[in-house]
């Protein structure tokens, strides 16, 4: 149907965004680039000088990018095995005739309204005080030891909030794709006497199969951002135990003022988020498709 | 229900799934209950869970302390002004995108997509130093147009899909009647969008009211909302429970009640349309 004119317009109607995104995108990533050749520190910021490629060899020989590339993976497929595994049972839950199902999902999905920085405080204060914590209180009783969360296991402590965090998200999306299951399929299935096991490997496992790619590769997305989390509860540390990538990029630009550095910092991220948005938008172009 | 399942059953799956939903929830109900607790009963051992003596006391304190409404209104201003402003342009764009497609349509939404993969840290040091320049270091306008920045491919995209399911004969007949473009988008397209219109923005709301990486390095106190206002509660001497639930409650409980009004948005426009 598109006319001429039409076709004019729509080019008209669309371009504001793209010129947005585009500067948005464009700009400060090439800025970036950019930056992580320089020696360029905003102590001295006069005594700036192009180095090649120094800054991506000091960063990437540095052991601190090391741990902090190991805790990244860490978090990533911890919380994700957590929050997918978690959330599949979650969602297999939910999916059975239960009374109360509109309150049961209220609750479940709630953690994920949480903003960041709250969940954080509350699940380091609140619940995993090695002193007055609700944790504490459960080992004490138990004749355990309280375990001094953030100190002696302080990646495992991120894991938790983080997965908290992201366990609603999976539960939402697999219960979603679950409750699309054909009836007359469900019917078929048991009309041909298949068990339980048989039932899930080969009838429901297919038909979420790629709502749990979906989920994998969003939450991955957003896995290799956590910033906030470790911001507010252990600054990176002890040490740099929980010093993801995000975090060694802010506390180079930020606190260490090493602006060649953290772009360095910086362009490495942007590869590895990309290497996964290339899966996921394969994904979506396929359903756009479809 | 294909497989049938006793009475018996039915109760046993029910109490299971109520255990887990508790549990799954708790954090947020005890931070809640911890909020109307004096400081010592907020750390007492054991733990006190309903028999304490409840007080709003911690409420006051927030306020008078910290200049709660400050941040809430920052957070109010942020979240909302930024996304109406994302509106404008994401209306016209989802409207030309679903009606007008050229060839390379689908390649621009694409490319879209592409900018929400881009990680925060990738551009932190530029944006930085840019808005330190201009100025734009801790103002809401600073701010407000990375948040707008940051939801435009989402809101353009989920518009789309909405838009997709607007039967195109009913413009074409606004057409034939005469109706100029902007007659058509805003008198036939918006009012037969507006569910979708809203359910996109109550989305977009709550993430940028969340967001939590440039609200945190871009501001520090006049345009500060309140993931950052609760992350001065991680200084030592912010070390007071009843306090930091009071204030965590008043800064997730809006946006909590928001949440659960767009559950069915939410798989939709988190998932970019691939699961409905």
């Amino acid at each position: 149907m598109a006319t001429q004119q039409t076709a004019t317009a729509g080019r008209a109607l669309v371009s504001p965004s793209v010129i947005l995104l585009f500067i948005w995108m464009i700009v400060p990533l090439v800025m970036t680039l950019y930056y992580s050749t320089l020696r360029y520190s905003l102590l001295d910021s006069d005594n700036w000088a192009f180095v090649g490629l120094q800054n991506y060899a000091s960063f990437l020989s540095d052991p601190d990018f090391l741990t902090a590339l190991f805790n990244t993976l860490i978090l990533v497929i911890s919380v994700l095995v957590i929050s997918v595994g978690g959330g599949m049972l979650v969602a297999l839950l939910m999916d059975q005739p239960v009374f109360g199902l509109n309150i049961l999902r209220l609750m479940v999905i709630a953690p994920f309204f949480v903003m960041p920085t709250v969940s954080a405080l509350v699940w380091k204060n609140l619940l995993m005080n090695p002193d007055s914590g609700l944790f504490a209180w459960i080992a004490r009783s138990l004749g355990f030891e309280p375990v001094v969360w953030f100190t002696n296991w302080p990646m495992l402590s991120v894991i938790i909030v983080v997965s908290w965090e992201w366990l609603p998200f999976a539960s939402l999306i697999l219960l979603t794709a679950l409750q699309s299951l054909d009836e007359e399929q469900k019917e078929a299935a048991s009309l041909d006497g298949a068990g339980a096991l048989s039932y899930f490997g080969y009838i429901v496992l297919p038909h979420i199969a790629r709502a749990i790619t979906v989920v994998i590769l969003i939450e991955t997305i957003f896995l290799l951002s956590v910033f906030a989390e470790i911001y507010v509860t252990t600054s990176g540390g002890p040490g740099v135990a929980t010093t993801n990538i995000p975090f060694l990029v802010y506390k180079q630009a930020l606190l260490n003022f090493d602006v060649g550095s953290a772009s360095a910092g910086g362009i490495v991220a942007v590869i590895l988020a990309n290497i996964v948005a290339i899966f996921l938008m394969r994904i979506i172009g396929k359903n756009l498709e479809g | 229900m294909a497989i049938k399942k006793s009475a018996g059953q039915r109760i046993g799956v029910t109490i299971l799934a109520w255990v887990v939903a508790v549990l799954i929830f708790f954090p947020i109900l005890w931070t809640f209950l911890t909020s109307f607790k004096s400081e010592l009963d907020a750390i007492s051992m054991p733990p006190k869970f309903l028999f304490f003596n409840w007080t709003l006391e911690n409420y006051v304190d927030v306020q008078q302390r910290s200049n709660y409404f400050k941040f809430a209104f920052n957070s109010v201003v942020l979240s909302i002004g930024a996304n109406l402003v994302g509106l404008l342009f994401a209306v016209p764009a989802a409207w030309s995108m679903a009606f007008a497609p050229g060839k390379r349509t689908k390649d621009l939404l694409m490319w879209m997509l592409s900018t929400k993969m881009m990680p925060a840290v990738g551009v932190l040091v530029p944006i930085y130093l840019l808005f330190q320049k201009l100025g734009l270091l801790d103002s809401l306008f600073g701010v407000g147009l990375v948040l707008m920045l940051l939801n435009l491919p989402l809101l353009i995209w989920m518009l789309y899909t909405y838009f997709k399911e607007i039967p195109n004969d009913i413009l074409e007949a606004a057409r034939m009647d005469g109706a100029s473009l902007i007659n058509e988008i805003v008198y036939v397209l918006t009012p037969m969008a507006v569910p979708g219109i809203a359910s996109t923005m109550l989305l977009a709301i709550i993430l940028s009211w969340n967001e939590a990486f440039w609200t945190l390095n871009l501001t520090t106190s006049n345009a500060a909302p309140l993931t950052a206002f609760i992350a001065s509660y991680s200084a030592p001497e912010g070390f007071f429970w009843a306090k930091l639930s009071a204030a965590s409650t008043l800064a997730i409980a809006p946006i909590l009640i928001l949440g659960w009004f767009s559950q069915k948005q939410l798989v939709r426009g988190l998932t970019f349309g691939a699961v409905k």
